[in-house]
C-alpha cells in the first residue's frame, strides 16, 4: 500500500459527536473555535470512555486547532481519562468535610470490595476507582462520592454495597 | 512623537520610555540588566518564570519587569533588598526541581540558569527532598532533550506558534506534573526547529550533533554567512583547535534577525565527511593517484590547452563566493573559454537579453514583512528560504494576501488569501489568467510578443482576484521562486511577471534558489554577460547547451554534475564522454571521480574568505575560520595560481579582498539596479501540451549543495528522507495505484524506482518528485512527461 499524507483525521468522530462539537462551536465567535475544545473533549469521552491520541487528534482535525493544544488540555483537567477505564466511575470525596466523617473507611472498602486500588480499573472492565477527587460541593451529605453522574450522600459500606450491586 | 515618551527612573537613572514598553525593554536598552528565563524580545510576553521581579515605587509587591508597562513617573529598583529578596526566592524555587550537575550537562558555561544562579543563588541547597523526574523524549535528529532540566519557561513553544507557526511542542500536564513536550512520539517539523535551541535558557534543549563534543569556553566564535539559501543568514561558527564544531545564529534585524534556518545550523556536519577531498589527485589509466598541488595544476592547465577553447565546458556552482566565480569567469575567458554558467538547474535561457543584472528580489529582506500582497509563483519559500517565508509569515499575520501558484500546496505556515495548486503546464495558462485581468482591469492592450500566449489565458475568480489583491495593496510584490526559473518556459513566466507587475503596481523580484545566484551574476559566470553586467561580443553556450552538445573538456567549480545540474543523466553522459574533466571540489563522491580526470580540493565557505551576494544584493564578506583539511586551498587561491600557470596577466592577487574590489571597481559609485523586463524581440508561446503525466518538484531542501547532502543529521530528518513519487488520491485513482507501496517511474528513458506516496497538495495531472537527491538522480530533468508503472 501507498504511504499516505491525507487521511482526514476527523472522519473518527460520527454524526453524532460532531452535531454535538457543532452545537459547542456556534456558543463562540468563528475566531475562537479553540473555546469549543473542552466541551467537544466532553462529548467524545462520554461516546468513546476515554480520549485516545486518534479521538483527540480528531477533535483537532474536526475544531481546526494545533493537535498539541488538545492534548494540553485533555491532560491538564483530571475529569478527562487518557487511558481506557471500567464502565462506571466511582469518585470518593476525600477532602476535608468527607474526610473527617470517615471518606477513607470508604475509600478502603471499595478497594477491598473491588480488588483494586484508586486509579485503577476492575480486570472485567466494570469499574474505575478514580484516584483523586475533590470536593464535589456537598458537605452537608458527607461522606458521599459520584458514580457516573450521580451523586449518592451519606454513605456507609453498606450504602456503598447497595449501589454498586445496582448497576450493571 | 514626544508625547509617546514617558519619563521613568530606572536605579536612580532618569529615562525616557516609548509609552507601553515593558520595563524590561527599557531597562535592556539602558544597559541595566535584570535578571529573566522566559522573557524574549522576539516573543510574546508569558511572565511565568518570575525571575525578573523588581521593586517598583508606590507598588505594594514586587512587579515581573516584562510584564510590567512603563508609566510616567514610574521609578523601579532592580537591585534595591526588597527585589533582591524578590529574585533571590525565585532562584531558590526554580533550582529545587532543578538538577545541580552543571559538569554533567552540555550546556554547562553558555547557561543563563547557570549565569543566574551564580548571581543569585545560594552556595547551599536548603532543599533535601526528592526532586522531579522527567523522562527525556525523542524529538528528531537535530535536538537532544533533557527535560528533567526543564524550567517551564516555554520559550519554546512560544517559538513554535509565534515564529515558526507550527505548535509541535507544548505544556501537558498540571502542577507537578506538567511537562513540556509533544506528548505523542514525535519528531519536530518545522524547518526552523535548532533555534529552540538557543532559546532554550537551561539544558532541557541542546543540539544533538555537537551535544558532548566541547565545552563552551573552549570554543573559538567566529562570524561568517551561511552558504545555502540565498537569505544569506548572519551566523557564527565555533571552532575548536581549528575544527568547526557548530553554527549558530547571529543577529542581524535586516537579515535574519535572530534565527536561522535547521539546515543553515546543521549543514556544518558536512565538512567532515568520509569523501572530503584533502589533497590533489590524477587518473592515470583509470586510476586516482594522490599528487602534488604542481602536478595536478600542470595538469590541468594541459588538459585544457590541449583542447580547443571552444570545446571546454564550465559548470560553476552558485553556492562558490563571488571571488571564486569571478576569477574562475577570468581564467577561463582568458583562455578563450567563453561557455561557462552556473545556472545549472535553470530550465530556460531564451530570451536572453531580458535577463535582469542579477536576481534581485524586488525589495530589502526586512520590507518583506511590510507587504500588503504578495504573488508566489513556482516557490515552496517555507522551505527553500525559511526566513523569507518568516517575513512573509509576518505579513500573512498582519493581514497582507500571500498567494501563490505552484504545483503543490507547500502548506506555508500562514494563511493563504488564494492558492492555484496545477501541473507546471497549467501554472502558464493560469499565470496568463492573472497577467490578462490585469490588462483588462488597468484598460490595457495585451503587448504584442504575449499575445498569443494570453488568448489561451484561464481567467477564473481566483486569477481574477489575485490581480486585484496586487492592484489594490499599497506595496505588493510578485516573487518568482527556483521552481520558475526551473520551469521550461521560466522566461514566458518572467514575461508574465513583468505584465502582472506593471499593471498592478507590483515588484517584480526574484527568490534565487542557492546563497551566491546573485553574486555569480555580478561576477559574470553567465554566457552572456561579462563581470557587473558587461555586455560580451560572442557569448558561449548556456548550461544546458554546454550538456546537449557535449564538449570534449569540462572544469567544474564545487559541481556534483549528476545531482546539481538539472539533467543529471546527461551531464553524466556528457562529462564521461568527454576527453578531459578538471574538478575544483570539496568532496570527490565516487561519481565525480568517475567523470573527472584531476580534482584539485578546495576549501568549504567555512575555510575560505569570499562574499556572498544575498537576494537583496546585500554583499556579505566573511573570513575562513578553520584551515581546510589536509593540502586543500581556498578555490580564489587555486583558480590565482591556475591563472599564472598558464601565463595569463592580472592573477597576481594577495587577498581575496582584492579580488572583491576589483569586481566592485567595475560597478562605478552607481550600484542601482531594477527587475524591468523587456518584452521586445520573439514572440512567446505556450509548448505543446503534455496529454499524460507531468513531473514537477523543486530540489529537496537537503539536496541543495554538495554540502547539505553530506550532513547527516539532516538527511536523517523527514526532509532529508522525502525522496518518493507524490501523487494526489484522485491521480492515484485514475491510474489504479491505490495498492502499491512502490513504483517506477520512466522519464525520457530514464527509470527510478520510488516509493508512491499519495498526498492531496499535489496538483491533478502531475507526479511531485524531489530532485537532488540520490534515489532520484537517475531521472532527466525536473519536468516534462513522465509514467508511473505500478511494482
Amino acid at each position: 500500500m501507498p504511504k499516505t499524507r491525507n487521511e482526514n483525521k476527523a472522519d473518527l468522530l460520527n454524526e453524532h459527536l460532531r452535531a454535538e462539537i457543532d452545537d459547542w462551536l456556534r456558543r463562540f465567535p468563528d475566531d475562537r473555535r479553540e473555546s469549543a475544545v473542552l466541551g467537544a473533549l466532553r462529548a467524545v469521552q462520554h461516546e468513546h470512555g476515554y480520549l485516545s491520541t486518534e479521538l483527540m487528534d480528531a477533535v483537532a482535525a474536526y475544531i481546526d486547532m494545533p493537535e498539541i493544544a488538545v492534548y494540553e488540555v485533555a491532560s491538564f483537567y483530571s475529569m478527562y481519562e487518557l487511558k481506557p477505564v471500567g464502565r462506571h466511575t466511582i469518585a470518593v470525596c476525600t477532602n476535608i468535610s468527607c474526610m473527617l466523617r470517615g471518606s477513607d473507611r470508604i475509600v478502603e472498602h471499595i478497594e477491598n470490595r473491588l480488588g483494586i486500588r484508586t486509579g485503577e480499573s476492575t480486570p472485567d472492565g466494570k469499574f474505575y476507582l478514580k484516584r483523586e477527587e475533590e470536593c464535589l460541593a456537598a458537605c452537608c451529605g458527607a461522606p458521599m462520592m459520584q458514580v457516573d453522574h450521580v451523586y449518592h450522600e451519606h454513605l456507609t459500606p453498606e450504602r456503598v454495597d447497595e449501589i454498586l450491586d445496582r448497576l450493571e | 512623537m514626544s508625547e509617546d515618551l514617558v519619563n521613568i527612573e530606572i536605579d536612580g537613572v532618569p529615562l525616557r520610555a516609548r509609552k507601553g514598553a515593558m520595563l524590561i525593554e527599557v531597562a535592556d536598552e539602558a544597559g541595566l540588566r535584570i535578571p529573566r528565563f522566559c522573557y524574549h524580545r522576539k516573543l510574546s510576553v508569558a511572565a511565568n518564570c518570575r525571575m525578573c521581579l523588581v521593586e517598583v515605587e508606590k507598588a505594594p509587591k514586587p512587579l515581573p519587569a516584562c510584564a510590567t508597562p512603563v508609566m510616567d513617573g514610574m521609578k523601579a529598583y532592580t537591585h534595591s533588598p526588597r527585589a533582591l529578596a524578590a529574585q533571590k526566592g525565585t532562584m531558590e524555587f526554580l533550582l529545587i526541581n532543578h538538577p545541580l550537575d552543571c559538569p554533567i550537562c552540555d550546556q554547562g558555561g553558555e547557561c543563563e540558569l547557570q549565569d543566574v544562579a551564580m548571581g543569585y543563588g545560594e552556595s547551599v541547597s536548603r532543599y533535601s527532598e526528592a526532586k522531579r523526574v522527567v523522562k527525556d523524549k525523542d524529538i528528531g535528529p537535530l535536538i537532544a532533550t533533557e527535560m528533567t532540566r526543564c524550567i517551564h519557561c516555554t520559550r519554546c513553544v512560544r517559538f513554535g506558534e509565534e515564529i515558526a507557526g507550527i505548535r509541535e511542542l507544548g505544556a501537558t500536564g498540571r502542577g507537578e506534573f506538567m511537562q513540556i513536550g509533544t506528548f505523542i512520539e514525535k519528531s519536530l517539523t518545522s524547518e526552523m526547529s535548532g533555534n529552540v535551541i538557543d532559546l532554550c535558557p537551561v539544558g532541557a534543549l541542546t543540539a544533538k550533533p555537537s551535544r558532548y563534543t566541547a565545552r563552551p569556553w573552549e570554543l573559538i566564535q567566529h562570524p561568517s554567512v551561511a552558504p545555502h539559501d540565498s537569505i544569506g543568514s548572519n551566523i557564527f561558527l565555533h571552532t575548536r583547535e581549528g575544527r568547526v564544531m557548530r553554527a549558530v545564529p547571529r543577529d542581524n534585524e535586516s537579515v535574519n534577525e535572530t534565527w536561522i534556518s535547521d539546515r543553515d545550523r546543521f549543514s556544518y556536519t558536512g565538512l567532515y565527511a568520509p569523501d572530503r577531498l584533502a589533497g590533489p589527485m590524477v587518473k592515470e589509466n583509470g586510476k586516482w593517484i594522490d599528487t602534488d598541488w604542481e602536478t595536478a595544476l600542470t595538469r590541468a592547465v594541459d588538459g585544457l590547452r590541449g583542447t580547443a577553447p571552444a570545446e571546454i565546458g564550465a559548470l560553476l556552482s552558485p553556492h562558490a563566493t563571488l571571488e571564486e566565480l569571478y576569477l574562475a569567469q577570468k581564467f577561463l575567458r582568458a583562455m578563450g573559454v567563453l561557455n561557462l554558467d552556473h545556472r545549472l538547474r535553470q530550465g530556460d535561457f531564451s530570451h536572453a537579453d531580458a535577463d535582469p543584472l542579477f536576481p534581485y528580489l524586488g525589495l530589502s529582506i526586512e520590507a518583506l514583512e511590510k507587504l500588503d500582497a504578495a504573488l508566489l509563483v513556482g516557490s515552496n519559500v517555507r522551505k527553500e528560504q525559511p526566513i523569507a517565508h518568516h517575513r512573509l509569515r509576518k505579513a500573512a499575520l498582519a493581514g497582507g494576501a500571500v498567494m501563490a501558484i505552484n504545483t503543490r500546496d507547500y502548506g506555508f505556515a500562514f494563511p493563504m488569501a488564494g492558492q492555484v495548486i496545477v501541473d507546471p503546464q497549467a501554472m502558464l495558462r493560469h499565470l496568463a489568467g492573472v497577467a490578462a485581468a490585469a490588462l483588462r482591469a488597468a484598460g490595457a492592450q495585451a503587448p504584442a510578443a504575449l499575445a498569443g500566449v494570453l488568448s489561451e489565458a484561464e481567467t477564473g475568480d481566483v486569477e481574477q482576484a489575485m490581480a486585484g489583491a496586487l492592484r489594490d495593496a499599497g506595496s505588493a510584490a510578485i516573487l518568482m521562486g527556483s521552481q520558475a526559473s526551473a520551469h521550461p518556459q521560466a522566461s514566458l513566466i518572467r514575461a508574465l511577471c513583468a505584465v502582472i507587475a506593471e499593471h498592478t503596481g507590483a515588484i517584480p523580484g526574484y527568490l534565487p534558489e542557492a546563497a551566491n545566484s546573485a553574486g555569480a551574476w555580478l561576477a559574470g559566470a553567465v554566457p552572456h554577460r561579462g563581470p557587473a553586467g558587461a555586455p560580451l561580443e560572442s557569448p558561449g553556450l548556456d548550461a544546458a547547451a554546454m550538456l546537449e552538445k557535449p564538449r570534449q573538456a569540462y572544469v567544474l567549480l564545487g559541481v556534483e554534475p549528476h545531482l546539481d545540474c538539472a539533467d543529471g543523466p546527461r551531464a553524466r553522459a556528457a562529462l564521461e564522454a568527454a576527453g578531459f574533466v578538471v574538478a575544483l571540489s570539496a568532496f570527490a563522491s565516487n561519481a565525480l571521480k568517475d567523470v573527472a580526470d584531476v580534482l584539485l580540493p578546495v576549501a568549504t565557505f567555512a575555510e575560505t574568505s569570499g562574499t556572498f551576494v544575498n537576494a537583496e544584493g546585500r554583499w556579505q564578506s566573511f573570513k575562513g575560520v578553520a584551515p581546510p583539511p589536509g593540502d586543500a586551498r581556498p578555490g580564489w587561491k587555486v583558480v590565482r595560481v591556475l591563472g599564472t600557470m598558464a601565463g595569463l596577466p592580472g592573477f597576481d592577487y594577495v587577498s581575496s579582498e582584492q579580488v572583491r574590489d576589483e569586481l566592485k571597481a567595475r560597478f562605478g559609485e552607481d550600484m542601482a539596479f531594477h527587475n524591468r523586463v523587456s518584452l521586445e524581440g520573439e514572440a512567446f508561446d505556450l509548448p505543446p501540451r503534455i496529454t499524460g503525466l507531468q513531473r514537477a518538484g523543486g530540489v529537496a531542501i537537503h539536496g541543495l549543495d554538495p554540502l547539505v547532502r553530506r550532513a547527516e543529521p539532516l538527511q536523517a530528518t523527514a526532509d532529508g528522507r522525502q525522496a518518493g513519487a507524490y501523487i494526489c488520491e484522485a491521480q492515484a485513482r485514475a491510474l489504479d495505484l491505490t495498492g502499491t507501496g512502490r513504483v517506477l517511474v520512466r522519464q525520457g528513458g530514464h527509470t527510478a524506482h520510488l516509493d508512491l506516496v499519495i498526498d492531496n497538495s499535489v496538483a491533478m495531472g502531475c507526479v511531485w518528485i524531489p530532485a537532488g537527491m540520490a534515489q532520484t538522480a537517475s531521472l532527466g530533468p525536473p519536468h516534462g512527461a513522465v509514467e508511473l508503472q505500478k511494482l
